[in-house]
């Protein structure tokens, strides 16, 4: 695995994709992968692309890394693209790369896409993970774009530093199309599909919506027109992307501890967890105990505990 | 509205004799349904409406609504048009395959191109590598046209050209071929497929964003009102999207609401309802449900009419006629058993026939393993005319009108296809209809339902999923593509560059680009210019993208 | 559980997608991650697309008559890659003799008109497995 991560830093877009697999597979190697790399690393910024579903956030994306790309040729971008797993059949159709096509040549740009695999919705325990390995090969750009239904994309803005919220004319209910949490999660907002009628419209309603709700504490985002078809806006958006950027400074960094907290007391707990599941299997005898009445909950639960660190010698040996 | 006393009847007959045979044996299955799932009752009784209100719903052939034809005498007066699609390698290669049809009984030629010609790119780019020649003749300049069409008299036969991006170029090198052989365009009579839009769900050949390319069709639409007035300038096609997996209904709802769009494009730029109109065709698939498809074509011609006279205000009849080309469903023909494809394509032809096509092209039965060989084409032209010599439908005008069954499916696709046409108006029209997806996600649904039925059997297809002879290799003599007709193409292509008046090609191909720019000028003149001082295609469509952008599909 | 990816793609200038998509729902309905690259790709772009991915496998749909040289391309390119342990496979309208060359030159599987889903699904699992997950 140390070999994959220098050939990723060296720009081996191959090695790079198989260890992100290893961490979408497996989130708790990131630690060992990352041992001696000094902090937690993060890439230099992600940012969380989110909003209802029709309104061109890959194009939106494809169209923003294009531009950042030519405003800045040695920063590196990449995008990771969720799309919901079936519940029905564990499968998925990720239909987000397909709008992006047009950065296959480009050295500085790696884009993946990712099946959700969450079992209640949420963000798949392995973008953390591949958030950490982006940071420790060296990605300055990260977009990470969901599907904006569901819990994924309320998950996405507690992963990334940053939010933007895009909403399109001609989609309906507008603003009402913003599920609970999005409003507020949201740093900035983008019209997009600019070009066509309404823009200005649904532009106005969001600020109006904001004239009425309360000032979180990162302050009002800005809402601005982009239109990705005719190219218009994207300098005016990494502009205003800088100054969020540089107006949250402390925030962001707030909350990559807290975030890096976080992953570690889910590392901890996640691991913690499978041991005690490991434990309590050779059981069947105290759970007996238990339901008939003859042992009482907390005793049974000291017994696991002490079972899982009896076991736990035997147990290092099994990890990568 | 069935009257009373047949209700009683059928209820009696319910009770007793269906009964009773229903008791002994239950049906095959459950329910059954057409192909495109419109259900089919047991069995069907008279409609009061058709003899009550016949002129509205009927009416008579050649008059509005056109339900039952768009000419009174149909094929008493002239049978359709017998053109089968075909082209391939060079335009030497091609030609010569034309001429075989003409002998053969063949009344129309139609031209495939190959994909780089339909993109718009020469033969020598990078993108042509494996592509030249193979679907369709390649075309790079006048020269290949010339060739193409060589000892072929021009005023005496009609041409239809499947090109769509680019058809003002190869519009533009037919009238200047007819030029050379002393034909003045106004005597050309053909078609050029020139619909864009259906590319965007449904062929993929597309160049430029919608709006240009709509402009290109309105430049198309106006110089030929003028110059070349006998010329089809589009065929608005509904083929390809059935291909893709629409179901018979979205087919007539699809290519009528690209029909109202070319029809608004054309008014915005200032051109006439009646003198544009009477041009336009369209293009249609047929597919092995006989009644279902013969519905559909009625249908469509009902419907069509409607809009152009209330929605439109067309005064002239000629404005509201839908005048259609069919090809028999290229998706129904399968690999195994290749054999049962040409009963398929008899049923399908014959569904055409009986729903009234102006023009028919009938596929060959290897056709879902490459290009048709010489005997197979010839076999699907004789399909034809034994439908049109020995199987009598051709003495009678419309022949199933007035069947309860075919009456009833008739009025279900109409109004399937409104409600299709009135969720894309909603939506602000065809063109954004297309930029949300709605048309392709649809198409997509209807294609993955039907292949959902397939795998589950409840669609036989004979020889594919039931009747299967496993083991059974077609051995059949397929038609090979020469490897080295991209090798003769570009040499060919290097000749002309280098016979021709360079600076002469510079100049038009800056009058084409000016003309790009000015939103009032027209196209058509300066790319007339350019091809006849052997612009490439790739040149001119250069120009093209350079100004207009290209598409970013998905 | 082992998630299989599968990469799909057109490459050259055909179309018609209507294949391709089905398959991709087929394979979604099966278990699969599919990533679909859409039309009018070149081979570099699908092959390096099928190695950001980690794709396990990667299939071609051709109608027109491409085959040939597009699968050549793309097997010569994933050996410039390092990345020949990507199972390819394909469809479209191939004849008998062409499907045999194709199976010498390294495509594992070629899916001609007419194979049902459930057939495509159990070959492609077959052949996943016997690769092993790396």
């Amino acid at each position: 695995m140390k070999d994959l991560l220098q050939a990723a830093r060296k720009g081996d877009k191959r090695a790079l994709a198989r260890l992100v697999t290893l961490l979408e597979d497996d989130p708790s190697l990131a630690p060992a992968l990352l041992e001696g790399e000094g902090e937690w690393p993060f890439p230099g910024l992600v940012l969380g692309v989110t909003g209802p579903p029709g309104v061109g956030k890959s194009t939106f994306v494809s169209a923003l890394v294009g531009k950042s790309r030519r405003k800045d040729p040695a920063g590196k971008v990449a995008v990771l693209a969720v799309d919901p797993t079936s519940p029905y059949t564990g499968g998925a159709l990720l239909g987000d790369r397909v709008r992006m096509m047009e950065h296959s040549g480009d050295e500085g740009v790696f884009i993946r896409s990712f099946a959700n695999r969450g079992l209640l919705g949420g963000l798949a325990p392995g973008i953390r993970a591949v958030l950490r390995l982006l940071g420790a090969t060296g990605w300055d750009l990260v977009l990470l774009e969901t599907v904006g239904v569901g819990q994924s994309e309320v998950d996405a803005a507690s992963v990334a530093d940053l939010t933007a919220v895009l909403l399109a004319p001609g989609q309906g209910d507008g603003i009402q199309m913003l599920k609970a949490g999005l409003l507020e999660a949201a740093d900035l907002f983008v019209v997009h599909k600019a070009d066509l009628p309404g823009a200005e419209r649904v532009a106005s309603e969001i600020e109006a919506a904001l004239d009425l709700s309360e000032p979180g504490p990162r302050g009002r985002p800005p809402v601005l027109l982009v239109s990705s078809a005719r190219g218009r806006g994207l300098e005016e958006f990494l502009e205003a992307l800088d100054r969020r950027r540089a107006e949250l400074k402390g925030p962001i960094e707030e909350r990559r501890r807290r975030a890096a907290r976080e992953d570690a007391r889910r590392l901890v707990l996640d691991r913690a967890s499978a041991r005690l599941a490991r434990a309590l299997e050779g059981e069947e005898g105290l759970l007996e105990d238990l339901l008939e009445g003859r042992a009482g909950l907390d005793e049974a639960v000291l017994r696991i505990l002490r079972n899982a660190l009896d076991r736990g010698g035997k147990e290092e040996g099994e990890r990568t | 509205m069935i009257p009373e006393p047949l209700e009683e009847l059928k209820r009696r007959w319910e009770r007793e004799t269906l009964g009773k045979a229903l008791e002994k044996a239950p049906e095959r299955k459950e329910e059954f349904r057409t192909l495109s799932g419109i259900p089919l009752e047991r069995v069907y009784l008279p409609d009061r409406e058709i003899l009550e209100d016949y002129a509205g719903k009927l009416g008579m052939p050649g008059e509005y609504p056109f339900t039952r034809g768009v000419q009174p005498t149909m094929y008493r007066g002239r049978l359709w048009t017998m053109r089968q699609y075909a082209g391939f390698s060079t335009a030497e290669e091609s030609n010569e395959r034309y001429r075989y049809l003409l002998e053969q009984g063949s009344t129309g030629l139609s031209v495939a191109f190959d994909l780089p010609t339909q993109v718009g790119i020469d033969s020598d780019h990078e993108l042509a590598l494996g592509e030249v020649g193979k679907v369709g003749v390649a075309v790079d300049t006048l020269a290949d046209m010339e060739d193409l069409f060589r000892g072929i008299p021009l005023d005496r036969v009609s041409t239809s050209m499947t090109i769509n991006s680019p058809a003002a170029v190869l519009l533009a090198m037919y009238i200047a071929v007819a030029e050379k052989q002393g034909v003045p365009a106004e005597k050309l009579r053909g078609t050029i497929q020139n619909d864009v839009l259906k590319e965007y769900f449904a062929r993929g050949t597309y160049i430029f964003p919608p709006r240009p390319s709509l402009r290109i069709v309105a430049d198309i639409f106006e110089f030929c009102a003028e110059k070349v007035p006998l010329w089809n300038t589009i065929s608005i096609s509904g083929y390809h999207a059935r291909e893709a997996g629409a179901t018979a209904a979205e087919e007539v709802g699809f290519t009528l609401a690209d029909a109202i769009c070319y029809v608004e494009t054309a008014l915005e730029a200032g051109l006439e309802l009646d003198r544009f109109a009477p041009r336009l065709a369209f293009f249609f698939a047929a597919h092995t449900d006989l009644f279902e498809e013969v519905a559909k074509f009625r249908a469509a011609r009902r419907l069509y009419a409607s809009i152009m006279k209330e929605r439109f205000g067309a005064k002239d009849p000629r404005s509201m006629k839908l005048r259609f080309h069919t090809q028999t469903g290229g998706v129904t023909l399968t690999a195994q058993q290749p054999d049962n494809n040409v009963v398929r394509v008899t049923l399908q032809a014959l569904a055409a026939v009986l729903g009234g096509t102006q023009s028919l092209h009938t596929n060959s039965k290897d056709e879902a393993l490459a290009l048709p060989s010489r005997d197979s084409v010839t076999l699907a032209l004789r399909t034809q005319q034994i439908i049109a010599y020995e199987s009598g439908v051709t003495g009678t005008v419309d022949p199933l009108a007035g069947s309860f069954l075919v009456e009833e499916l008739t009025d279900r696709i109409e109004e399937e296809a409104r409600g299709i046409l009135e969720e894309i108006d909603r939506m602000g029209g065809m063109v954004a209809a297309i930029e949300k997806g709605y048309v392709q996600r649809r198409i997509e649904r209807s294609a993955y339902l039907y292949g959902k039925s397939v795998e589950e059997k409840e669609r036989i297809v004979v020889g594919v999923n039931e009747f299967v002879s496993p083991g059974e290799e077609a051995a059949m003599e397929l038609f090979q593509v020469d490897p080295a007709v991209r090798e003769r193409q570009v040499k060919k292509l290097g000749e002309v560059r280098a016979r021709r008046d360079s600076s002469a090609v510079e100049r038009a191909l800056e009058a084409v680009r000016a003309a790009a720019l000015d939103e009032e000028a027209n196209l058509m003149p300066p790319i007339l210019e350019a091809v006849k001082a052997y612009a490439t295609i790739g040149e001119i469509c250069g120009v093209l993208r350079d100004v207009f952008g290209e598409y970013q599909g998905g | 559980m082992t998630k299989y990816r599968i990469l799909l793609g057109k490459a050259g200038l055909d179309g018609h997608d209507r294949g391709a998509r089905y398959v991709a729902h087929i394979l979604r309905d099966a278990g699969f991650e599919v990533i679909y690259t859409g039309i009018r790709r070149t081979p570099e772009q699908i092959v390096e697309a099928a190695l950001q991915e980690d794709a396990d496998a990667l299939g071609l749909s051709l109608l027109s008559g491409a085959h040939m040289v597009i699968f050549k391309k793309v097997l010569d390119l994933l050996e410039e890659r390092g990345a020949r342990d990507i199972l390819v496979f394909g469809g479209g309208t191939i004849p008998p003799a062409d499907v045999d060359a194709l199976k010498k030159m390294g495509v594992k599987a070629v899916f001609t008109p007419g194979t049902p889903a459930a057939v495509i699904v159990a070959e492609l699992k077959r052949l996943l497995s016997e690769k092993g997950k790396r």
